[in-house]
């Protein structure tokens, strides 16, 4: 189950985000990573620095792209030069898969670089799975697209964000970048219980799996990913790694970012539970 | 997160209907929530973009510019590197922002967004020897996309280096230490005196750095830049120059052979994208 489709029959354990502080420590010393998650925006410019040192990592290490601005809920069509830019990114990784955000952030060309909710409409679900297919034709390499942590819910919906997230990936035929902690997030910020969410996801479809830090304030969660991993995640995620089997999987840390041993350590503890024994009834 | 205004409020609060509220907040806080983090995060963007800028006008100044700026020129790219993109374009037809300090404000801008450009844009093929076989008047050089051609009428490289050594000792100083680098940065920014400076803004080894260039050496870039023959380029980028031939040509071969140095010249635009 973990080697799918969606994530092109590859087998890729435990890694974490590449970010800047951590450069100098990965080229110099060259820990043994199983892989690395890049934000694509951050490689899509022309030259430079940021490209020089993608490449000195792409020799050793395996790479998946991770985007933040494709915005498949936006209602206006997928932006060319986002496109062109990330065909020749997806060129330069050789990502076997790439990811980006079941959201909206832009409007009429104008961005919010935010990853806002959408109404879970079957308008919307319709709109957004054209659109993913699209980018997948274009960019030929399977996408998996991510839930969202969120802070607001519209009157307009038509179902849960879970309906809503197999409504698409079905659409669509595309995979899905589960993250347990944006589940946990919103699980608070709306009162839903996270495993009712888990056992809707098709685990079949799910191509990797993100787990990450958050924020809480008193009267809501903030998907901050600049603290340790919570045991209620950890627990959802050892749900999850029993329904989907020993998937990829990323801690993501993005703020505050501790140094790259504790980073690596805190994903390593994803080795207690990712070799667990997938649910019998699946 | 950045405090909301009161006209943030007022729309946010028209706006919240369709959301939901919950147990713990009304729909307009759980609204507010995106609207302060965006407001964080393009501020913050704008922040660690114009750090000269912020030593030129004080943080309020800036804070105050950043706000109007945003919501004048909001976000147009999938990339928040081009947030500031038409940051020069719109200061000039908002001068209220940066008061008697307007015109260094602009030279600060300039250089900062040639700063961002020559940090990553493209780096082309190098024109060398082979390529300069047939040089003749007919003959065109591009320059390579990551050199920056700017005119400024202060000398903010200085003034920026400067604030770049200021942010670098943040961490490592104690808070007497910084309060007296930061009165000694702003009486270097309330001295700075006009001063005409041709500048190419460039990288070296992923490095961004200033140079100063003569008048025609400007021009004469600026003219491969343009895909200007190199005949037309060099009569026009002399022109008025009290140099005499033999001065013309011992510049001439100086500039190239700095420039075949750092690698600057490159196939003209055109022949680039044929190819």
């Amino acid at each position: 189950m973990p080697a799918n489709r969606f994530n092109a029959f590859t087998d890729y354990g435990i890694g974490i985000g590449l970010r800047i502080p951590h450069y100098q420590h990965i080229l110099g010393n060259k820990p043994v990573v199983d892989w690395f998650e890049i934000i694509s925006e951050n490689y899509m410019v022309d030259g430079g620095r940021p490209l020089a040192t993608l490449d000195m990592i792409l020799e050793r290490y395996k790479v998946v792209q991770h985007g933040v601005s494709m915005y498949f809920g936006s209602a206006e069509p997928l932006n060319k030069d986002h496109l062109r830019r990330l065909k020749a990114l997806v060129k330069r990784t050789k990502t076997p898969w790439l990811t980006d955000h079941l959201c909206w952030g832009s409007v009429d060309g104008t961005y919010s670089h935010d990853l806002l909710p959408m109404p879970y409409t079957f308008e919307a679900a319709k709109i957004t799975a054209r659109k993913v297919r699209e980018a997948r034709d274009y960019l030929e390499t399977p996408i998996a697209v991510e839930n969202v942590s969120s802070y607001a819910e519209f009157h307009i919906s038509e179902m849960t964000e879970w309906e809503f997230l197999r409504e698409v990936v079905e659409r669509a035929d595309c995979g899905i970048l589960l993250d347990v902690n944006n589940i946990y997030v919103s699980s608070r910020n709306h009162n839903f219980d996270p495993f009712e969410y888990l056992k809707s996801v098709p685990a079949g479809r799910v191509a990797q799996i993100h787990i990450a830090g958050h924020s809480k304030f008193t009267k809501y969660i903030l998907d901050t990913h600049d603290h340790p991993v919570i045991d209620p995640v950890w627990k959802l995620y050892e749900h999850a790694i029993r329904l989907v089997g020993p998937m990829a999987t990323l801690l993501e840390w993005d703020d505050r970012v501790p140094s790259f041993d504790e980073v690596h350590a805190e994903a390593l503890k994803a080795e207690k539970y990712i070799h667990a024994p997938v649910a019998a009834a699946l | 997160m950045q405090p909301l205004t009161s006209s943030d409020r007022i729309a946010l609060e028209a706006d919240a209907g369709f959301i939901k509220p919950n147990d713990r907040l009304a729909s307009v806080e759980r609204l507010e929530i995106y609207s302060r983090s965006y407001w964080f995060r393009v501020m913050d963007s704008l922040y660690d973009d114009f750090p000269g800028l912020r030593a030129v006008l004080g943080r309020r100044a800036f804070h105050r510019l950043s706000r109007a700026y945003l919501a004048d020129c909001p976000s147009r790219s999938f990339t928040l590197r081009n947030l500031g993109s038409r940051l020069e374009e719109w200061l000039q037809r908002n001068p209220q922002y940066s008061g008697n300090r307007h015109r260094l404000s602009l030279d600060m801008v300039r250089l900062e967004w040639a700063h961002i450009e020559a940090f990553d844009n493209a780096a082309e093929k190098v024109l060398g020897p082979e390529d300069l076989l047939e040089l003749g008047p007919g003959f065109r050089a591009g320059l390579q996309p990551y050199v920056r051609l700017i005119t400024l009428q202060y000398p903010v490289d200085d003034l920026r280096i400067h604030v770049n050594r200021a942010s670098d000792d943040r961490e490592a100083a104690s808070n007497a230490v910084l309060k007296q680098k930061h009165r000694n940065l702003t009486g270097r920014v309330s001295r700075v005196k006009p001063e005409r400076i041709f500048l190419a803004v460039h990288r070296l080894n992923f490095t961004v750095y200033y140079r100063r260039i003569d008048a025609e050496e400007y021009r004469l870039l600026s003219a491969f830049r343009d895909g200007q023959p190199i005949g037309r380029a060099i009569r026009d980028a002399f022109e008025n120059s009290p140099a005499s031939t033999d001065e013309e040509r011992s510049r001439l071969e100086k500039w190239f052979a700095a420039w075949a140095e750092l690698g600057w010249l490159c196939p003209p635009a055109k022949s680039r994208k044929r190819g």
